[in-house]
């Protein structure tokens, strides 16, 4: 089922055209309302006019988190805040949140474009939407929320944890369309087989899964287990939220971009290039339709290959391939962005000297589990057991306190954290996804 | 009146405390007490030798985090209530004792244990006052 059937088949050409019009209103506003996209436009010396073709993309200079950084919090906020009707954020890559705004028009574009997910999933106003997406400064859980209304479902906005319950509203409320991360579907399906709950007893039929790299094994064991057809979304907050692709029920193979609203390359992330359709390499977004906080060639650090041949569902956006890795050290642990330099933020708060600390991220059922193992050198060890432990209890809720994820600090002995070129190697994925 | 103590941090894995002693034995350094504090995931070693800075530079040098504290070696009364009445002594002045071990040796017809106090001056001075013999660090060392 096709939501927009006028813009979601548009033949390319015109679809094409739509993106050239829109990208160049962007570009005009940005370089004269935005003023750290004014000063990178006049750095690479190229203004509005340069732009004359979609090819001209490849002359604006990207953007990046760093960026977003640098003007925390509204600072590249195109609209004033009073303009502005909502706010979210993720966790940067130090103590301070990545923060983007949405104007009322622009949770109205956001709500299309999850209502168009939601329907490449074949639902419809009758269906029952179980959003187990955390809802506050996370997009999934609202913005799943806002595009299920629109679609005019029964949105139960369930939000995480408490499995238990959630399981039994599912049976009793009668949900046919389950939104989360991969790895709780999971952990939704072994709770029920724990629990001996009847499956047939559930209306389960579609689930968008999301926030988190997942795998076609997955897939299989989800579908499997849950007797489900389960699909891929993507999105990012600093591009709009989850809505930005989704895979179609008819093919299951590769996401659909919505190109009306958003421009992607693959580039070199090395060299900065675009790459051709079909090679694999960082994805790039510029959205061409948001009015608080657009963004102009964002390098989302995700790795995968735009797919250009027709699909059989109709829709005629490229498709996106599951992103296969990222170019940085980001890791997404229970749907939640991690980065190493977060975790070292809480461990140069103990001492003066860094301690050497290595992170272990295992998956114990559906769940991540992730273990920072710490060096004990001589400025933090103590002759006293429970010094040692108050401190590895103060790392924990740190952590905690930061990422919102638990996490098991393990004291280690020195030099047991592998060392390459004399720099340690901080992360271990052993996660089989 | 303080006795030098080195405490050794162990991962618990096979064979970390025979590494120790290994190297303690190569480089001819006799312990003379020692304990071994668990949990879990790590251990704390704690050792008394007859050469305290020999002992931590060889450990250092062989990777290991090593740290030295001072604790007191006190000479108990081998009969009922003869570590009773020490304690007592202790926390009639709100002194905490850490944590404590018992010396292989006696001395004489006493037997010696280590302690280790959050308040190590107080704890010497209240001990004194109460009449209890505290051994010297060299005397200790050199048992």
């Amino acid at each position: 089922m096709i939501w927009n059937e006028e813009f979601e088949t548009l033949p390319r050409e015109a679809l094409e055209a739509l993106q050239l019009k829109r990208l160049k209103r962007l570009i005009e506003r940005e370089y004269n309302l935005v003023l750290p996209y004014h000063k990178k436009m006049e750095k690479a010396g190229v203004t509005p006019d340069d732009i004359k073709s979609l090819d001209d993309i490849k002359r604006l200079p990207f953007t990046t988190k760093d960026d977003l950084r640098d003007n925390y919090p509204f600072g590249m906020f195109t609209v004033p805040l009073e303009d502005v009707v909502r706010i979210h954020a993720s966790s940067g890559t130090t103590g301070k949140p990545t923060v983007v705004g949405y104007t009322k028009k622009d949770i109205d574009t956001w709500a299309e474009l999850m209502a168009r997910t939601l329907a490449c999933g074949g639902s419809t106003r009758g269906d029952v939407v179980h959003n187990a997406y955390g809802y506050g400064l996370f997009t999934g859980g609202l913005g799943a929320h806002y595009g299920a209304e629109k679609l005019g479902a029964t949105v139960i906005p369930m939000s995480g944890g408490n499995t238990k319950k959630q399981i039994m509203i599912m049976q009793d409320f009668g949900s046919t369309v389950l939104l989360c991360t991969p790895s709780y579907a999971l952990n939704i399906a072994e709770v029920i087989r724990e629990t001996n709950v009847d499956r047939s007893k559930l209306k389960l039929r579609v689930g968008h899964f999301g926030a988190e790299p997942w795998s076609e094994n997955m897939r299989e064991e989800i579908e499997k287990k849950l007797n489900i057809s389960a699909l891929d979304i993507y999105g990012l907050s600093e591009v709009i939220g989850p809505g930005v692709a989704s895979e179609c029920i008819e093919k299951k193979k590769g996401l659909h971009i919505f190109e009306d609203h958003f421009i992607a390359e693959i580039i070199d992330p090395d060299t900065g290039e675009v790459l051709p359709h079909g090679e694999k390499g960082e994805l790039v977004f510029t959205t061409i339709t948001k009015e608080a906080f657009p963004v102009i060639r964002y390098r989302t650090k995700d790795i995968t290959q735009l797919i250009d041949e027709p699909c059989v569902c109709g829709r005629t956006f490229y498709r996106m391939k599951r992103v296969s890795g990222r170019t940085d050290d980001m890791m997404i642990i229970r749907g939640v962005n991690v980065f190493p330099s977060q975790i070292e933020h809480v461990l140069m708060s103990l001492e003066e000297v860094e301690p050497h600390y290595q992170l272990i991220i295992t998956r114990e059922g559906a769940l991540d589990v992730m273990e920072v193992q710490v060096e004990v050198n001589e400025n933090i060890f103590s002759d006293e057991v429970k010094q040692l432990e108050t401190l590895s209890k103060r790392v924990e809720r740190e952590i905690k306190d930061l990422l919102g994820i638990s996490c098991k600090v393990k004291l280690v002995e020195p030099k047991t954290i592998q060392r390459s070129e004399g720099k340690a190697r901080r992360v271990i994925d052993k996660r089989k996804i | 009146m303080k006795v030098e103590q080195i405490s050794i941090f162990l991962e618990n894995k096979s064979g970390r405390l025979t590494e120790v002693t290994g190297i303690l034995a190569e480089n001819g350094i006799n312990i003379r007490a020692l304990s071994l504090a668990d949990t879990a995931d790590f251990g704390i070693l704690r050792i008394i030798t007859n050469d305290t800075e020999k002992a931590k530079k060889v450990l250092k040098d062989n990777g290991f985090t090593v740290g030295k504290n001072e604790v007191v070696a006190i000479e108990v009364p081998d009969r009922p209530g003869g570590l009773s009445g020490i304690l007592r002594a202790l926390a009639g002045q709100d002194i905490n004792v850490e944590y404590m071990y018992a010396f292989v040796q006696k001395s004489g017809e006493n037997a010696i244990i280590i302690f280790r106090f959050d308040e190590i001056e107080k704890a010497i001075s209240t001990l004194q006052k109460a009449g209890v013999r505290i051994l010297r660090g060299e005397e200790v060392h050199s048992l």
